[in-house]
């Protein structure tokens, strides 16, 4: 099986490393229980049974229930379907935007480049909470709001990534080559200078990750992310926190996952740049 | 919209000239930065005080905040970055992960377990607020958790930093010299190859101090302390924009100061950057 052998063998490379490996099992399961998570919830995450308000760990409901006695399991295992839509959707949005503004800004006209790195600039310096506070309350909270907020602030980072990887392979022989046989500039960027700087984006994509599931949740926290009855672990843990003296229960449990999901993808990233970019890895 | 469903044309009129909402956008954009030029910020929409005041008494708590939590990170960071350059390996492995932990973790969520565990659990620490005004023990006291929670994460950059560039100062003729002379090895490390280790670090700080003035926001609104941070988050949500616009400039010209700042703090330690003042 030569074609399957490649993949494999690059997942081996993360697993050699027990925090490659802690990554890649956080990074697998938190996919699968977010694209599974409304058949593996025991109970729907927003059916209220004021009744069980608040009670501890059980057996009928494993993590507890909150304050209007909505199951915790099942809105952690729903919550974790809005912290991978918003992930995956924002970033994919700041990546469509901001690696065709890289490559641009790497490797067309000058002034075009000098001018983005200014505008991104501006963009880096704004204080980000501060700033998408006031978008939310202007636009309206919402997933789209969310989002597009998460991703106008992580354009930049993209912008930045391509436009160096650009800089530094717009040089090397093979893009000369393309030149010299008549290449346009579209084929160039994107049938040559683009799939190889994709290594260098799969490194920053899972860094990214992690940021974005934890702003996702602090924005949420704060009331202006995510609305009810939608569950996202940040709403979670405001609900717990109004609690947090007398049942404590709901805000550990729905910040493990949180905890859990960070650090996993932060250490698969890490994983990936040591063995993708060996010579940038600390 | 501020006065009320029970309001008069008239009244409507009257608090829309006050405000200055019938002149050009143009004409209040200058006015805005006219008025900032002589210091006056506006005043607050629903209680009249001036924005000036209000930004006043809530500058000194974000600031003592976030100097704090720099200060973890510079301690605890630059303590655990020359831990990892040291010759065991196994610590080496272990602070990188910790470091890595560090960064990943949401402040928020530290900011909530620190309560959890030290003040609800343990009682250590008081859960709200910022003290008693004029106590100096106990709002230190009061200060602790928040500012660990904010300065966790910059814990685990500058470890990092510190400890590449240690690596890489290590390597360096005189250090070489200074072993040659048979120097002991703390005297190397702390005389000769540390000052020069921490320069990547410090300018790391203040490029750093905007995200430690967010992370601030949450920190404030966990263990209900007075500050910017909250001062905006209340602005913003009660729609109260001269507050909110007020305190956003501050914290801007904040951010401006902790960059020149750094820069300063460089040219101090470095002497082959200061060509380029």
């Amino acid at each position: 099986m030569p074609r399957f052998s490649a993949p494999l063998r690059f997942l081996q490379r993360i697993a050699a490393d027990p925090a490659g490996l802690f990554g890649l099992v956080v990074a697998v399961l938190f996919t699968i229980v977010a694209l599974l998570s409304n058949e593996i919830s025991p109970y729907d995450p927003a059916h209220i049974a004021v009744i069980h308000r608040l009670e501890g760990p059980s057996r009928a409901h494993l993590l507890g229930t909150d304050q209007l006695g909505r199951d915790t399991l099942s809105r952690i295992l729903v919550g974790s379907r809005t912290a991978l839509g918003v992930s995956v959707v924002s970033i994919l949005l700041a990546a469509t935007i901001g690696a065709p503004l890289g490559l641009l800004a790497g490797y067309g006209p000058r002034w075009f480049g000098t001018v983005l790195l200014l505008l991104l600039d501006i963009v880096n310096s704004l204080p980000m909470i501060m700033f998408a506070l006031a978008l939310l309350v202007l636009v309206g909270p919402g997933f789209w709001t969310v989002v597009g907020v998460i991703a106008f602030f992580s354009v930049p980072g993209y912008a930045r990534l391509i436009r160096a990887q650009t800089l530094s392979l717009g040089q090397s022989g093979f893009i000369l080559a393309a030149r010299a046989m008549g290449a346009g500039l579209g084929r160039i960027l994107f049938v040559h200078l683009l799939p190889n700087a994709m290594g260098a984006l799969l490194v920053v994509v899972t860094m990214d990750i992690p940021s974005v599931i934890g702003l996702e949740a602090g924005l949420s926290f704060l009331g202006i992310g995510i609305q009810p009855p939608t569950p996202s672990w940040g709403s979670i843990l405001n609900d717990g926190f109004s609690f947090i003296r007398n049942t404590p229960d709901l805000v550990i449990f729905a910040g493990l996952p949180l905890v859990a999901t960070t650090i996993g993808f932060t250490f698969l990233g890490e994983r990936l740049r040591q063995i993708l970019q060996p010579k940038a890895a600390p | 919209m501020a006065l009320g469903p029970r309001a008069t044309q008239a009244m409507r009129e009257a608090y829309i000239h006050r405000m200055g909402l019938d002149r050009s956008l143009f004409e209040q954009l200058w006015r805005f930065f006219a008025r900032l030029a002589v210091g006056d910020l506006g005043t607050d929409i629903w209680s009249g005080r001036s924005v000036a005041t209000l930004v006043g008494a809530a500058l000194p708590y974000t600031v003592a905040l976030a100097v704090t939590g720099l200060g973890w990170a510079v301690l605890l960071g630059i303590g655990f970055g020359c831990l990892a350059a040291g010759p065991r390996r196994w610590l080496d492995r272990g602070v990188a992960l910790v470091s890595i932990a560090f960064i990943a973790v949401p402040p928020f969520l530290v900011a909530i377990y620190c309560l959890l565990v030290f003040s609800v659990w343990l009682h250590w620490f008081p859960a709200i607020g910022a003290g008693e005004p004029g106590d100096l023990a106990s709002e230190a006291h009061a200060l602790v958790l928040p500012s660990l929670a904010v300065g966790l994460g910059w814990i685990g950059y500058i470890a990092r930093l510190v400890r590449a560039s240690l690596l890489e100062v290590l390597q360096e003729k005189h250090i070489e010299t200074a072993r040659a002379f048979g120097l002991p090895e703390r005297v190397i490390l702390f005389r000769y190859a540390l000052p020069i280790a921490v320069i990547p670090a410090i300018s790391v700080i203040g490029v750093g101090f905007g995200a430690l003035l967010s992370g601030s926001v949450f920190a404030e609104i966990v263990f209900a302390r007075p500050g910017i941070g909250r001062l905006v988050y209340q602005a913003i949500l009660e729609r109260n924009y001269p507050v909110a616009s007020g305190a956003i400039v501050v914290t801007a010209a904040l951010y401006a100061g902790a960059m020149l700042l750094t820069d300063l703090a460089i040219a101090v330690l470095d002497p082959r950057s200061r060509a380029a003042l």
